[in-house]
């Protein structure tokens, strides 16, 4: 892979409300290559949006802080930079996608506007240079007819068009690293293949580093290198795609493996669902936030947060279990035996 | 004979606009549709947003009234019911909608919710409903200590839960289940689609299953319709469709769900569709697809391909509205030597 462009060691988010301290992020470790797209994957409330807006400085503060860890942008602390930098920083170093494009548009202003204030503000651009640049930014991105598109209102383009401007909008200043928060959840799947091309697209024509946060493994499988799994604000296990799929190590993992109906699947199987519910945030254990609905839980399991255990090349995993025990387990569970050698 | 036999459905929702309110469009959101539900089988509904596949749900409950068409429940003319007669049908049709969170009244106890329409159908005594309700929430997996709580009160997965126990409670033969999974997480998604399943087998339901997700709908349903923009474009036994699509949406479609599993997905070959799905309110002439299609040629602009049988496997329960399905592979694809006859409109169109 490419030159490093970011490395995260330690971020914990957590958010100081009435009702008691929410733990949204806890000790996350990761990096991101040039040209190289991470996943992150977790359920609602895992803290995988928490953990990409704390990168650009982006949480509301009160009631959230960036209470831990670093976040080195090159040579640059993103934690420790002026407002102004971080100001640079956004758009320029780092832009973000986000998962509603009608909510993050602004209505009253036209598309080649909203893109074109990104140019003006990180670019010594005239303004009719940077509408130019608008124009044939979405032409690039997809988007039919764009001289006449960009003079029109966000509520003028159908939800697929709206993401693209969104994508346009984000890599307009050529940024090294950028964030896909649930880029197609929205939208139907037709145009989610769409959506993904033109991300994969503008990736390889910038040679950016992706982050790309999602619920959706058959999308991770699709485009990611890495992968991270987060749950209840810890990440839970992390590796190379291949690794993630073939060789899981956590109960977690598992579990979401075997929640999924399968496409290609020709038999009719029953799934293998994880038993329970989602973690309350406010009052998660000491331990493994998976406690309760982990059908391998040990004492220890509650009260101490697992080391990190490197099984693989980049590849780790947060778990009590002893790695026999842990191969041993899995080869049990019906969607691995195929896996299991 | 079928459990439900729809003919013929068609909605049309109109546009109203000005300040006199008068009629300048309509939304076909659903537009002449013709499926039959077996009874103990599950059909899936499958197509984008805005292809009626709501609609035609709640059409079929004539919770909306449908603007044409027959459908049949058991032999009798719902749409033809009296307000008793639909009372009694409302018994045996029930749905679960998509949004847990939207479709359970937050002022209501769970026991009212789940009690409420033993209660309106004059069913036992006020301690058996008590006891009925019980049971139900046990059915579903929620436990009798949640009756006299309140919806906030519980996640998602449990919301739906309690949205099933409802629908159950008058132990219906047909259950419109419109989108059941979609708003939950994935492991939750998992417990949902397992307990449907039971229930199936338990009470010899049977379910129109609604969704988006191509792969829920694969593992839930015994037949499938695919949906687009206020038509059927393909129906047939789930394991056929999937394996041997012949409408190019349904290629489409299937094409596009990425599958989770990377080896697979590096070898695939993606059919990506340009553009946006039309406005239902102004669909195009002839086959509405023929927009997007990647094989659409000249009489595709003429008039809507009939649905018919595709010949292949599965028989006449395999059924296609496309001149140039794929089964058609060899040589070119003309009019001339198509088999399909009886897709094309009649010479006078």
């Amino acid at each position: 892979m490419g030159e490093r462009l970011l490395t995260v060691e330690g971020l914990s988010t957590h958010f100081f409300t009435y009702a008691g301290v929410v733990k949204a992020v806890n000790g996350v470790s990761f990096t991101l290559d040039r040209k190289e797209t991470l996943g992150i994957v977790g359920e609602s409330g895992s803290g995988k949006t928490v953990a990409a807006l704390s990168l650009m400085r982006l949480i509301p503060d009160p009631p959230g802080k960036v209470v831990e860890g670093s976040l080195l942008l090159g040579d640059r602390d993103l934690r420790t930079i002026t407002d102004e930098e971080i100001r640079q920083v956004r758009g320029n170093d780092i832009a973000m996608i986000f998962q509603d494009p009608m909510t993050s548009l602004n209505p009253v202003l036209k598309i080649g506007n909203q893109i074109a204030e990104a140019i003006m503000l990180h670019q010594d651009k005239s303004k009719g240079e940077a509408w130019r640049m608008a124009a044939e930014l979405l032409d690039r991105v997809g988007i039919p007819d764009a001289a006449k598109r960009v003079n029109q209102y966000p509520f003028e383009f159908s939800g697929g068009m709206r993401q693209r401007a969104m994508i346009a909008m984000a890599i307009s200043c050529n940024p090294d690293i950028l964030i896909a928060d649930e880029p197609t959840t929205a939208l139907d799947v037709t145009i989610q293949a769409q959506i993904i091309d033109v991300i994969e697209e503008m990736q390889q024509a910038y040679e950016s580093g992706v982050i790309l946060i999602t619920h959706d493994l058959g999308v991770v499988a699709e485009i990611a290198d890495k992968v991270m799994v987060m749950y209840g604000g810890r990440t839970v296990e992390y590796g190379g795609i291949d690794e993630i799929f073939y060789n899981p190590h956590h109960p977690y993992t598992w579990g979401l493996l075997g929640s999924l109906p399968r496409l290609d699947q020709t038999e009719k199987t029953r799934l293998t669902p994880i038993k329970g519910q989602p973690p309350d945030l406010i009052a998660l254990p000491s331990g493994c936030p998976f406690v309760g609905r982990c059908s391998y839980e040990r004492p220890e399991c509650r009260d101490q947060w697992p080391q990190l255990e490197i099984v693989g090349p980049e590849h780790g995993v947060n778990c009590w279990i002893p790695e026999d025990e842990r191969r041993e387990a899995r080869a049990t569970l019906l969607h691995f035996q195929e896996y299991a050698t | 004979m079928s459990l439900l036999e729809v003919k013929g459905l068609k909605k049309h929702f109109p546009i109203k606009s000005g300040i006199l309110k008068r009629t300048t469009g309509q939304v076909y959101a659903v537009d002449g549709i013709s499926f039959s539900v077996e009874e103990g089988e599950t059909l899936g509904l499958v197509g984008e947003s805005g292809c009626g596949k709501s609609t035609t749900g709640r059409a079929v409950l004539r919770l909306i009234a449908p603007t044409a068409g027959t459908i049949t429940f058991e032999g009798v003319d719902v749409m033809a019911a009296s307000k008793a007669q639909m009372q009694t049908l409302r018994r045996h049709m029930q749905i679960i909608f998509q949004d847990p969170y939207a479709s359970l009244n937050p002022r209501m106890r769970v026991r009212n919710i789940v009690g409420e329409s033993l209660k309106i159908h004059n069913i036992g005594t006020e301690a058996e409903r008590k006891k009925r309700v019980f049971e139900l929430l046990e059915t579903v997996g929620l436990s009798i200590e949640h009756a006299e709580r309140y919806p906030h009160e519980f996640s998602g997965g449990q919301r739906q839960r309690i949205g099933i126990a409802r629908a159950l409670a008058l132990q219906p033969k047909l259950i419109i289940c419109d989108e059941p999974v979609s708003a939950l997480d994935v492991s939750i998604r998992a417990q949902v689609i397992n307990l449907l399943e039971d229930l199936q087998d338990e009470f010899d339901l049977t379910y129109v299953f609604i969704a988006h997700d191509l792969s829920v709908v694969k593992h839930t349903s015994d037949r499938v319709a695919v949906m687009y923009l206020g038509k059927i474009v393909e129906i047939s036994d789930s394991a056929v469709l999937y394996d041997q699509p012949q409408h190019p949406y349904t290629e489409a479609l299937l094409s596009a769900v990425p599958i989770p599993d990377p080896t697979t997905e590096r070898a695939r070959q993606r059919i990506i569709l340009e553009g946006d799905v039309p406005s239902p309110a102004n669909p195009p002439r002839g086959c509405v697809f023929h927009p997007r299609c990647p094989r659409a040629q000249e009489v595709c602009t003429t008039a809507m391909p009939a649905l018919v049988s595709t010949g292949g496997d599965a028989g006449e329960r395999h059924e296609v509205a496309c001149y140039f399905p794929a089964r058609f592979t060899g040589g070119v694809r003309s009019v001339a030597n198509q088999p399909f006859g009886d897709a094309f409109p009649p010479a006078s169109v």
